[in-house]
Formats: C-alpha cells, structure tokens, sequence
C-alpha cells in the first residue's frame, strides 16, 4: 500500500484541487481529507451516498463542582493553560484552554474537580465503490490531532486498496504532524509568492524531522516571476525534487463552484496536473515500503 | 481597539488586509498569532527590537531521587512518560507541559527543564510595532506562544491588528480572545464560504462583534457574500480580484505604501470597520 499526502504549509495554495484531481485521475478507491478544521474535499467529492456519522470523544475536560468549591485557588495556581478563571463565587474551567491534564484534580483539597466527557467533533465515513474518510471539528475544537488520526484509522481499518490519498491541513502543528503518519510521500503544493515560500520551507522542514519523503509543485503561476526561480533554487539546495508548474486557470474556481472536477474540463492547468501525478506515482513507487 | 483579522480557509487574504489596515493607522500594533506559517514579517521586514524565546514546562527527571514508583506515568494523561529499564523516559513529542507529574512526585524528583518551543519578535517599522510569534517546527501546539502575546498587548490603549491562524481550532480561538472586534476576509468560491460559515459559529460562541472583507471578487457569484447577508454580517469593503495586487503581495511589498490608490482603498475599509467596530463596543460596552 501506497499513501499520498498533499501539503502546503500556507494556507490556499491548492491543496484540496489538486487531491480532488488526482482522486479522479488514479479512480482512487480510499482517500481522507485530514484538514478537520475547514475540510472541504467533499464538497467537491459529490458522493451519491449519505455518511455514516459518529461522535468523536477525545480526551475528558474537567469541571469544578461550584457548590463545593472553597474558592482556595489551589487549581487557579498550578495550571499552565492560562484555562482557570476566578468569578467572584469561586472558580470556573474554560473548557476551550483546558487540555484535560488533570492536573488540578491534584491540588484540590476537596476533590471537588471532575472529569467530563469532551466531545471533539463528528467523524464521517461515505462508503460506496470507494472509501472517504473525512471529519468536522467542532467550532474552537482542541484534540485535532487525535481526530486526524481517527480519520486516516477509520480509512485504514476498512479499505483494502493499494493506493490512498490523503488531503492535509494548512500550518506545521498537530494536525499536520497527525497526517504525516505512514505516509509514504508528501506533495507540497506552494504558489509563486514569498508567503508560499516561506511556509513552504517551514512544512518542509517539519517533514525532514519525521524522515518523511517530500516533493514540490508550484500551483497558480500566471506569469513568470523571480519568486518561481526562488523555489525552484530552494528545493534544489533542499535536495527536493520540484516536479511541475500549473498554469493559474480563473476557470478553475469557477469550476469548483459549480462542482466540477478540472479533470472533466478542458482547462489549461488540467494537462500539467496529470504530468505532475504520473511523476509523483513514479517517486511514490521508486520509494521504499515503510 | 483589537481587530483581529480571520478567514476559515486559507488564502483567502488574512495577511493581505491585516498589513495593509495596519500599514494606513501609524501609531498602531500587529500582532501575527498564525505561529505556525507567521509571513507578516515578510511584508513589514521590521527592526527586531527584542527577541524573546518562548519556554514551556518540560519534565526533568533526577535520576537520583527517582524511587521508581511510578506514579508519574501512571497520571500522565497523554503517556509521555514511561519507566524503561528502571529509568523514566520521557517522549517530548507527545509531552503537553501541564506539571502534573512533578506536583504528583512524592520524592520531588522531576523539576522544570524549560524547552524551547518558539521565539516571539518584538519591532518597529514606520511608527507601527510588529509582534510576531514563530513555532519551531516539529512542535505540536503554538497555543502557550499566542498566550504570550496576548499579554503583551491585553493593556493597551493603541489600535490592535490580531492576524489569526486558519481554522477554527483552539488556536484560532486564543487569537481572538482579547480581541473587541472580529474581521472575517472572505473569497468568492464554495470552500471559501463553507470555512467562512465555520470560523463564524465559532466568533458567535465567542460572543465576539463581526464583520466582513469580501476578497477577490469577480463578475461571477459570491457564496460568501450570500452567507454574510444571510447572516446579516456587515460587509466592511469589496476587494476586487486585481493582478497587481497580487504581484505587489507575492513580492512582500505592502500595497498600501507601494501604491497611492491602495492606501486609499484600505483607508476607506478601515474607517468604515472603525465605526462599526465603535458601534458594537458602545451597543455592547461589556464587549
């Protein structure tokens, strides 16, 4: 089994397209859109079935039994997530900054400080011909992490295909360090400006401490600019192979909108996104089995 | 006032309007919370005044005084700690700093090792102040770095920039925690309009004032414009989508001080978010 991961650092740069795309091209059988955040691959996806829904529950938060609490200050005192506030009838735990360390629970001369369940955000899976795994995190959500990591488990546990693609999320934290796992190669896709660089650079970096293989595409370039010959000298320095440039298309979004693969277009960004997935289908197979 | 600027998606041009309202108020502050891929520097290329590194609690296990009870790993909620052969280990990338496993030691044998988790740059360019917090990549979670700087600037009295990260996670909601006004930059497509519906559920939960930048619009349908009129979102301002304007931004030149027209288009957008902005505290004065 081989995995696919799309990756950009900066946020906008094309990701989902360019998943959604290579999803058409290969018939891909079991894809996951890991960005729980602000997932959107199925919104370009059209699948003709419903998702089988289910809660996902990550770790316990804690809650202070205001009608016992002796407002000691203790709790306030030891947390480091800035997540206890004090009102004037005692303390109160902001759900949202509490990381669910119990910590607390350690101080509190009364043990008046107990565990609730935290309910993350939902898990889908639309289970047709294909398998795609995806999740909503909650508004303000923590534990994305864990939930990137259920999204590509709940993949992993049902498909049998050889060949998966995963769509990633913006930025170089948990979620993205979750979706590196077993990945098999990342395709970092960057856009011509010094922003896409620098972000670029940084999810770069974030793969090489986890030995993950990585190579470059450029999306959006309209005219040829001093930035393009940066990546390019960059990913050269870097060791990364840079394996294409896609035309910027204004059709493209438009095409989305009206839910649209690039593939069923004749859009001028259609025949560089093919060239670029048979290379990245070579890389990923000259690639060892990890 | 603290504006902080969001989007959901990504691209949509959170940092585009964060540096250039702030590049038209002189005088002001901005602050980049998107610790994860910070790029307002690239456009300010500001004088760092201070450079402080960020340090959260890491166990530091003596060996010593270690009797091998165990307690520590047993409480560890996220199993950062383990007892191999005799020892404890811990596992850094899974640690979240909370302390509890040197309040739970009996013998006092873990201590705070501080590990460096990022650095926050303190500058000045142009009479405005630029804040900005990175995250070394590999870490996990930016949220104590984002903290930091909201201290930094919970008590002024100067006109605020916040730029969020993407999203709508934990981190996203640190960012605008001070804030007294939200700005939510929105683009014309379907992604667009579905993160921009789940960044705004979150600003409601927060209770926190909104309006809207409608970005890089075209002759074509807006969904998100439709969602902020559904929603009654006040719309601050129409950037039309515009070639030179991105070169300009993609070069790292702010358009407000390359371009006499652009200084003009942000002024406008800004005193117009400054009185819906002064509208709401005043309608709402606990905000």
């Amino acid at each position: 089994m081989k995995q696919l991961l799309i990756l950009s650092g900066k946020g906008g740069t094309g990701k989902t397209t360019v998943a959604a795309a290579f999803i058409k091209l290969s018939a891909c059988k079991a894809y996951a859109d890991c960005d729980v955040d602000a997932p959107n691959l199925h919104l370009i996806i059209n699948s003709s079935v419903l998702p089988i829904s289910k809660p996902f529950w990550g770790m316990p938060k804690y809650k202070i039994d205001s009608t016992q609490c002796l407002g000691c200050g203790k709790c306030y005192q030891v947390c480091r997530f800035d997540a206890i506030h004090q009102f004037s009838l005692g303390f109160v735990i902001d759900p949202i900054a509490c990381e669910g360390c119990a910590t607390c629970t350690l101080v509190c001369p009364i043990q008046c400080i107990k565990e609730t369940p935290h309910h993350v955000g939902n898990l889908m899976l639309y289970k047709s011909q294909t398998l795609f795994s995806t999740a909503k995190l909650n508004p303000g959500g923590g534990n994305s992490g864990l939930l990137v990591t259920e999204v590509k488990k709940q993949l992993r546990q049902e498909s049998t295909a050889d060949f998966e693609i995963i769509d990633g999320s913006p930025g170089i934290g948990c979620p993205v360090i979750a979706s590196m796992n077993n990945a098999d190669l990342v395709l970092l896709v960057t856009e011509p400006s010094l922003s896409g660089l620098s972000d670029l650079d940084r999810v770069a970096i974030t793969a090489e401490k986890l030995h993950i293989p990585t190579v470059v595409c450029i999306n959006k370039v309209e005219v040829y600019s001093a930035i393009i010959d940066e990546i390019i000298d960059y990913c050269h320095k870097k060791n990364i192979p840079m394996i294409g440039i896609i035309p910027y298309d204004k059709t493209v979004p438009k095409n989305i909108n009206l839910g649209i693969s690039i593939i069923d277009t004749d859009s001028i960004a259609k025949k560089s996104i093919i060239e670029i997935f048979t290379k990245v289908k070579q890389i990923l197979y000259e690639t060892k089995e990890r | 006032m603290k504006i902080a600027v969001l989007s959901g998606k990504g691209g949509t041009g959170k940092t585009l309007c964060a540096v250039n309202l702030t590049a038209v108020s002189p005088g002001s502050i901005y602050v980049d919370c998107d610790i994860e891929e910070p790029d307002g520097h690239l456009f300010f290329k500001p004088k760092t005044i201070q450079s402080e590194k960020v340090t959260v609690f890491f166990p530091k296990i003596n060996a010593l005084l270690c009797n091998g009870c165990r307690k520590c790993v047993d409480f560890c909620r996220f199993n950062a700690l383990a007892m191999v052969h005799n020892c404890i280990t811990v596992f850094p990338e899974v640690c979240h700093a909370c302390g509890g496993c040197a309040i739970i030691c009996p013998v006092l044998a873990i201590s705070d090792g501080k590990l460096e988790i990022g650095v926050i740059d303190d500058g000045t360019v142009s009479a405005i102040r630029i804040i900005s917090g990175t995250l070394n990549p590999g870490r996990e979670s930016g949220v104590p770095i984002i903290n930091k700087m909201a201290k930094m600037i919970e008590n002024t009295q100067d006109l605020v920039f916040i730029d969020c990260p993407p999203g709508s996670s934990c981190a996203t909601v640190e960012s605008i925690r001070i804030a007294d006004f939200c700005i939510l930059v929105t683009e014309p497509t379907r992604f667009g309009a579905h993160d921009l519906e789940m960044v705004h559920e979150l600003i409601i939960s927060e209770n926190k004032p909104c309006a809207a930048i409608l970005n890089k619009i075209d002759s074509s349908d807006d969904p998100s414009e439709t969602y902020c009129i559904e929603k009654g979102i006040p719309i601050m301002g129409k950037i039309p989508y515009d070639p030179e304007l991105g070169r300009i931004n993609s070069e790292g030149l702010v358009a407000a001080w390359e371009k006499e027209s652009y200084k003009i288009q942000f002024a406008k957008i800004l005193s117009r978010i400054i009185e819906e902005a002064s509208h709401e505290t005043v309608a709402n004065p606990k905000r």
